[in-house]
């Protein structure tokens, strides 16, 4: 957080019929809708985030990820790096206060990957969901489906690994919490962090540009992942690979599709890390096992369905 | 056809058989077939892009970026989103990749 980029703020994903998306990521996800605007989109929250929104869905033909935006500690290191970018030579846009219900402006780029990123300051502050700010209870009850905790990060997949590391790094303040190197020396996997988490966002190497693999939610325990197995069931939504755990992480996962075919992930678990930690390295040769710790093989599905 | 329509592979040969309201990709699935790749399921990736070269369907919604107007003009659907009307014959197309794809991707390698 050395430059004052604190958290994942929001991700906004493409859906191609919204009644059916709603249904999807508030009853099996268990996500809360807190608002609707005039171009269609639906805004929603997990839990026990205290900002109004963290996702919002916008209806459209093409699914995939418009942008995913980080939320910075205060207006001065918004202009701080603002500036940062534009002597990085990056383009920014200017998104005004309002383009999203609630949010304050916000300043749009592009990374070399391909995707488009966002860094905002303020959002209005709604608190955790279903229980007080003083003496609050352990948990709301009334929750859906997965009761997932909050939006956690997205895996990307795109080309410029290098100059996105660049970017993130140098200018972002990320720090490297995880990597699959090539036997070249090549790094073809990266996971950034901004606090202990292993990822808050991750980029694979793809030949395409801006490709979204996947926008991942919390959940506390392995017990919750197999009950969120349970409901991938019993609903009939369409499953990629899980329960199982990861190499890279070592967090507990399982991975399924939204009904326009956008990726999803419920984890818990995982490793910590602070700045000051070595990144933990895999080599590509054993891609499978750090990917999908138990199969230790790679399903085709993983690396080239995307949206 | 009260029992469905039968969807044959033209290619490979295989068939089976889609019930009514169930997606090609569905019902292939269900049988336990393994002839149109399987990817999202929701219309969004591409990876079960078929020619129906004969019969009828209907079309839920899918990715423009893989299923443009004038590709489904020619037939050329996503498994996961038709819905057979009558028998029909299909087969396999390569999964659309918008923007170029080299053979020799770090990706690829890895495989």
């Amino acid at each position: 957080m050395k430059k004052g980029v604190m958290r994942p703020g929001h991700v906004q994903i493409r859906v191609l019929d919204m009644d059916e998306a709603v249904k999807h990521y508030k009853d099996l996800l268990g996500l809360i809708e807190t608002d609707r605007d005039n171009l269609g989109r639906v805004y929603l929250k997990a839990w026990t985030e205290v900002d109004k929104f963290s996702v919002v869905l916008r209806p459209a033909d093409e699914p995939g990820m418009d942008f995913m935006a980080f939320k910075v500690v205060d207006e001065a290191s918004l202009q701080q790096l603002e500036k940062d970018l534009i002597n990085h030579g990056i383009e920014i846009e200017q998104i005004p206060e309002g383009e999203l219900k609630d949010c304050g402006r916000r300043v749009r780029f592009n990374a070399p990957s391909g995707h488009t990123f966002e860094l905002y300051a303020d959002k209005k502050y709604i608190g955790k969901w279903g229980i007080t700010e003083v003496n609050p209870e352990a948990w709301p009850r009334g929750l859906n489906g997965m009761k997932a905790v909050r939006f956690d990060h997205c895996l990307l997949y795109g080309p410029e690994l290098a100059a996105t590391y660049d970017l993130f790094v140098n200018v972002l303040g990320f720090y490297l919490a995880e990597q699959v190197m090539d036997g070249d020396g090549t790094r073809i996997a990266q996971f950034l962090t901004l606090s202990t988490k292993a990822h808050d966002v991750a980029f694979i190497h793809h030949e395409e540009k801006g490709k979204f693999h996947h926008a991942s939610f919390f959940l506390e325990t392995w017990e919750d992942v197999l009950r969120a197995a349970d409901l991938i069931s019993m609903t009939d939504t369409s499953i990629d690979i899980g329960p199982t755990r990861h190499g890279l992480t070592h967090g507990k996962t399982i991975y399924f599709f939204d009904p326009s075919g956008n990726r999803n992930e419920v984890f818990c678990g995982g490793d910590y890390n602070y700045p000051d930690h070595k990144p933990v390295t895999w080599q590509a040769k054993d891609l499978g096992k750090a990917i999908f710790y138990h199969d230790r093989v790679l399903n085709e599905r993983f690396l080239t369905v995307l949206t | 056809m009260g029992n469905g329509c039968r969807v044959t592979n033209r290619i490979t040969g295989e068939s089976f058989t889609c019930s009514e309201g169930l997606s090609v990709l569905k019902a292939m699935e269900q049988e336990g077939v393994q002839c149109v790749p399987v990817g999202c399921r929701g219309g969004g990736c591409g990876f079960c892009k078929i020619r129906v070269v004969e019969g009828k369907y209907e079309c839920g919604k899918m990715s423009r970026a893989h299923a443009p107007p004038e590709a489904i003009e020619q037939g050329e659907v996503l498994a996961c989103r038709i819905y057979p009307v009558t028998d029909l014959t299909i087969e396999c197309l390569e999964p659309s990749m918008p923007g170029k794809t080299s053979e020799q991707t770090t990706t690829k390698a890895m495989r």
